[in-house]
């Protein structure tokens, strides 16, 4: 099962290796990770998506919460809280083809961020799973290129992961 | 706050003083030197060993004899890397350190000069946290905060890196008194909620037990559980790591459960209907001897809530200290209750694990333990190594006061003697003793001389069987008796190493030969040696 853990940590030097560290030698496996400054520039935040049983799970939170440079552990739950990704697409685009890819990029509240001759790059963010829609939407155009962040997450209403 | 202008270097040894550290044990190097420099003004005692792996286990031994964090001290590069085996073993055993390297210049870091070595990078699955200091003023608050972190909650070891150009930066110094690290926050009281319901599952038990482990060793936990065991009647086990805080001829003690445990621990962890677990991390080799059980209650009391439901499900989780728990849960505890049928039970378990005398030339070594421990002083440190030696130790050696010492969850070779160093350095009156297999005192026979330079009068058993044993019992087992490098042809005769470094020895081939070698062992004040002949094919399981 995929969890999606929201950790605010002390903005030291190493920290990063620390908690990569810690996933690979306990066996927890990372979807993905993101990390950032919060409004407190010595405070960042680490998005992990990890697999694993609850089991596991339990253990990640308690091992997390007994490195010294993590203050808070958080493990959000998915109809409570909203994750996105940004995607970056860049793909295969003659002058023809133009309108089509843009009509899918409305659709999909695509933005252009590039256009040449024979490109057009999208940026998107979304879900995960609204993400790879689009993306096979996007396949038969020829995909050159994909980069996307980790994902990031935040709970509804007044919920919120702070120091 | 009044500060006073200093290079790092001496600042070090004043956060030493500051912390009360009267005892360093390391091995200098270039990238350190400007700390010895310091160190040279003060008159902290400095235990030179002859490896810094054993300046590592030297620094556990007296942490665990003083209960509070120790100071083992090496250069940057190999100085540094030969310590890991020493920072994991102190991990894996929850022991308080403060360890200090030396490191290359602050700008030549990531640059594969000469001696250096990503010691934090590598140290980090071992240590409970880690520091490279860049920034000299950080200094103090780095000191205060690693002496803090490494003595409290879960203990452990705490490493601190330090460049050798931030060593002779100078700075404004002074000793921070208060502390405030808002990420770290450890637990001292348990949650009441779960006082009570573990009280009512005790009221209910009608065959409750303690199993007691190593983190009874921190604060009063080992006075408190026994007193919570007489308030409540509980029968107590041991894990290896909790030897010694229950006295063994306690009536309610039945011994040292697991692998290597006897019957009457094991049958009580496999028929009690309660088990209260005291800072016991419940490893494998702990309860390979359990059997899975859907009617038992667990309760499980643990300073670190990471242990608690890792390695065996639990019932009653209570995180927080041992000695402020145990405190809750004796004031909470209502009419005093009563186990006889279940202690009836349980004594009809006790075995007396019967010694055959061995051929002539040699002596079992069980027997040989017997009588050492007849002889030794209530309030004893034993210090055991690994394998064969270790269990023959464990199984046999009685406490009355005294403390048992082993690498219990690392179970790393070479332990016995610097620990024991340690442990004599933080307790000049009590009578230390290691005791190691001919294999282990070949990886660190080098300290006797540590002993005799420092006069740290410790004593030393060496049980040789001419075998890595406890190897050699494993393949006479599992590997159909093809016994691959387990063999030690061309060692030593042991009394004549100890004699090459002015130490009295004595051989034991016989149970008579015992008794002489170990009064003179115990009535001798300065270090001493038994060689005790074992039989080469001598088991510990039978
Ligand atoms: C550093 C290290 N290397 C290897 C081992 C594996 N090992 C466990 S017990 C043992 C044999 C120990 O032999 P010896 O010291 O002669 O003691 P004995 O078992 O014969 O009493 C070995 C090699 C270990 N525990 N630690």
């Amino acid at each position: 099962m995929k969890h999606t853990i929201s950790v605010l940590v002390e903005n030291n030097a190493g920290v990063l290796a620390r908690i990569a560290g810690l996933f690979a030698r306990r066996g927890f496996n990372i979807d993905s990770l993101a990390v950032g400054v919060t409004d407190d520039e010595r405070v960042s935040r680490i998005t992990i998506v990890a697999d694993g049983s609850d089991y596991t799970l339990e253990q990640i939170e308690k091992q997390l919460n007994k490195l010294i440079d993590v203050i808070k552990v958080k493990t959000l739950k998915n109809d409570t809280s909203i994750s996105r990704e940004l995607v970056l697409i860049k793909v295969g685009c003659s002058s023809r083809q133009r309108a089509e890819i843009m009509s899918i990029a409305e659709i999909a509240h695509a933005k252009i961020s590039d256009i040449s001759n024979t490109t057009i790059t999208l940026e998107l963010s979304d879900s995960k799973d609204n993400l790879a829609n689009y993306e096979e939407l996007l396949r038969p155009y020829g995909i050159k290129e994909i980069v996307r962040t980790g994902t990031i997450a935040i709970q509804k209403g007044e919920a919120a992961v702070r120091v | 706050m009044n500060t006073t202008r200093m290079t790092v270097a001496k600042a070090m040894t004043e956060c030493l003083k500051a912390e009360g550290i009267s005892t360093v044990f390391g091995y200098p190097g270039a990238a350190i030197c400007p700390f010895y420099d310091e160190l040279y003004n003060t008159d902290i005692r400095h235990i030179l060993v002859r490896h810094e792996v054993n300046g590592g286990h030297a620094a556990s031994g007296y942490a665990r004899i003083s209960g509070k964090p120790a100071v083992a001290i090496a250069t940057s590069g190999p100085g540094a890397l030969n310590l890991i085996t020493a920072i994991a073993t102190a991990y894996m055993d929850s022991i308080p350190m403060v360890i200090i390297t030396g490191q290359v210049n602050t700008e030549q870091i990531g640059r594969d000069v000469f001696q250096e070595a990503d010691i934090t990078g590598s140290a980090e699955p071992f240590v409970k946290h880690s520091y490279l200091l860049k920034n000299p003023e950080d200094t103090a608050r780095v000191f205060k905060e690693a002496f803090y972190i490494a003595g409290s909650g879960r203990r452990g070891p705490v490493l601190i890196d330090i460049p050798y150009d931030v060593q002779k930066a100078e700075i404004d110094f002074a000793y921070p008194e208060t502390i405030d690290i808002r990420s770290y926050r450890p637990s001292t009281y348990g949650n009441g909620q779960q006082i009570k319901r573990a009280i009512t599952a005790m009221e209910q038990a009608v065959r409750p037990l303690i199993c007691a482990g190593g983190g009874l060793f921190t604060g009063d936990g080992a006075s408190l559980m026994r007193r919570f065991a007489e308030v409540n009647d509980i029968p107590v086990v041991s894990t290896m790591m909790g030897l010694g805080a229950m006295p063994t001829d306690n009536p309610r003690y039945y011994g040292m459960l697991g692998m290597h445990g006897c019957k009457s621990a094991n049958y009580a962890v496999n028929h009690c209907d309660t088990l209260i677990l005291l800072g016991a991390r419940v490893g494998d080799r702990a309860i390979s001897a359990m059997e899975a059980r859907s009617d038992l209650t667990v309760i499980h009391i643990d300073i670190d809530p990471a242990e608690i439901g890792k390695n065996l499900a639990v019932d009653i989780p209570i995180v927080g200290d041992l000695t402020a728990v145990l405190g809750q849960l004796i004031e909470a505890c209502g009419v005093p209750t009563e186990h006889s049928a279940w202690k009836n039970e349980l004594d009809a378990m006790r075995s007396d694990d019967k010694v055959t005398p061995a051929k002539d030339g040699y002596i079992n070594p069980k027997q040989f333990m017997r009588i050492l421990d007849k002889a030794l002083p209530d309030n004893s440190v034993v210090v055991a190594d690994v394998g064969q030696n270790q269990i023959w130790a464990a199984a046999n050696i009685t406490f009355h006061g005294g403390r048992f010492l082993t690498s219990g969850g690392m179970g790393t070779m070479g332990y016995s003697i610097p620990a024991a160093i340690g442990a004599k350095a933080a307790s000049p009156d009590k009578e230390v003793i290691a005791i190691c297999g001919d294999g282990s005192f070949q990886m660190q026979m080098m300290e006797l001389a540590t002993a005799i330079q420092h006069d740290i009068n410790i004593k030393v058993i060496v049980m040789r069987n001419n075998y890595l044993g406890m190897v050699r019992e494993l393949q006479e087992k599992g590997y159909d008796n093809r016994l691959t490098a387990v063999s030690l042809d061309g060692s030593p005769r042991y009394t004549k190493i100890a004699e090459a470094y002015g130490i009295e020895a004595a051989l034991v081939d016989s149970p008579e030969a015992a008794e002489t070698a170990v009064k003179q062992l115990i009535s001798s004040d300065r270090p001493f040696l038994i060689e005790v002949s074992v039989e080469e094919h001598e088991k510990t399981i039978l």
